[in-house]
């Protein structure tokens, strides 16, 4: 850029995206909505051997008030449909969602009146995880794909350029689902 | 043993005792549905038989014309290590059982279940409200004519 020589050491430039979405993306808190066997991989997850704060994620949370990903493990009844929204809305913004597992994503092996056929219908999903459980893995490769999603936000410069971005009823903009 | 357990059932409930059989050495026993109160707490009570623990009670939905519920209660001796089972049918148009919950008290949620499930009330309960279905819900789900995915619409999700 040529400023390299205006500027004393320890100084970087960059774009205020570029290192607001590191920080976010790199310190991303799970709320462990763990509600069936799919939960036990998600504890794996955080155990030693798979070390989910190697990606910065370790920091579980069991009040949504303090989580930025919601980890949807396990079957989600009717029953349990209404909970698990209540939750999801009580997470301050910006915020994500993990459908891990079968179930979570589209009913799985319950295709039955009680279990809902995928979270999707009632909630935004970003990063589904196929798997019945998923291994830890699994579940690592979707936070890594989160978080280079979260790493495409252009929301704090496109606000600050002062163009309108469009924000749906319920949640921000560029939620994916399977149907857009 | 079975051949026991029969006897002492008609020879107090003559009237009662619509039939039975064995298989593989189980007994099964077929009785009238008014008298089941009676009968369970008499098998409960008599010192010879005394099956004082109820391992199960659940409905069956035989989707016929006639006596189109079955209630079934299985039964166990303690004390004998026996085990009985009494079968009542119970009509589509007043399906209406008197509770056990008296004679044991590990009845009353097993038949909450039964009642959720297929809609089977039982009279003299002294909590029947649905077990798993919510509690506005307006079909009985293991009844044969219900269909596998449920009615569409029939339960409300979250807007969203």
């Amino acid at each position: 850029m040529g400023l390299g020589s205006l500027m004393a050491d320890g100084f970087v430039t960059t774009r205020l995206d570029e290192v607001i979405n590191w920080a976010r993306k790199n310190s991303l808190w799970p709320m462990p909505m763990g509600i069936s066997c799919c939960a036990i991989e998600m504890m794996a997850t955080a155990s030693p051997r798979f070390d989910i704060s190697r990606f910065g994620s370790e920091v579980m949370r069991f009040t949504p008030r303090q989580c930025d990903v919601m980890i949807v493990a396990g079957t989600v009844t009717y029953k349990m449909a209404p909970v698990v929204r209540k939750i999801y809305d009580q997470m301050p913004d910006p915020k994500w969602v993990i459908s891990m597992g079968a179930c979570a994503s589209s009913g799985g092996m319950f295709r039955s009146y009680s279990v809902v056929q995928g979270i999707d219908q009632f909630m935004p999903v970003d990063v589904y995880v196929a798997g019945c459980p998923p291994r830890p893995e699994n579940l690592l490769r979707a936070l890594l794909e989160l978080q280079d999603k979260v790493g495409r936000d252009k929301t704090i410069g496109t606000l600050l350029r002062g163009e309108k971005i469009f924000i749906p009823e319920n949640g921000p903009a560029e939620r994916m689902s399977p149907t857009s | 043993m079975n051949q026991l357990i029969l006897q002492k059932i008609v020879a107090q409930f003559p009237k009662s005792v619509q039939g039975s059989d064995e298989f593989r050495g189980d007994l099964t026993v077929r009785v009238k549905k008014e008298d089941i109160a009676g009968i369970c707490s008499f098998l409960r009570d008599d010192p010879e038989l005394s099956f004082d623990m109820l391992v199960d009670l659940c409905g069956v939905d035989m989707y016929r014309p006639e006596g189109r519920f079955e209630v079934v209660y299985n039964m166990y001796s303690i004390r004998n290590k026996w085990y009985l089972r009494l079968k009542v049918l119970v009509d589509e148009e007043k399906p209406i059982v008197d509770s056990v919950t008296s004679v044991w008290t590990a009845a009353n949620w097993h038949e909450r279940e039964t009642y959720d499930m297929y809609g089977i009330k039982f009279r003299g309960h002294p909590d029947l409200r649905r077990m798993y279905m919510p509690e506005d819900y307006e079909y009985y789900p293991l009844r044969k004519d219900f269909p596998l995915m449920g009615v569409p619409d029939s339960i409300p999700l979250p807007r969203k």
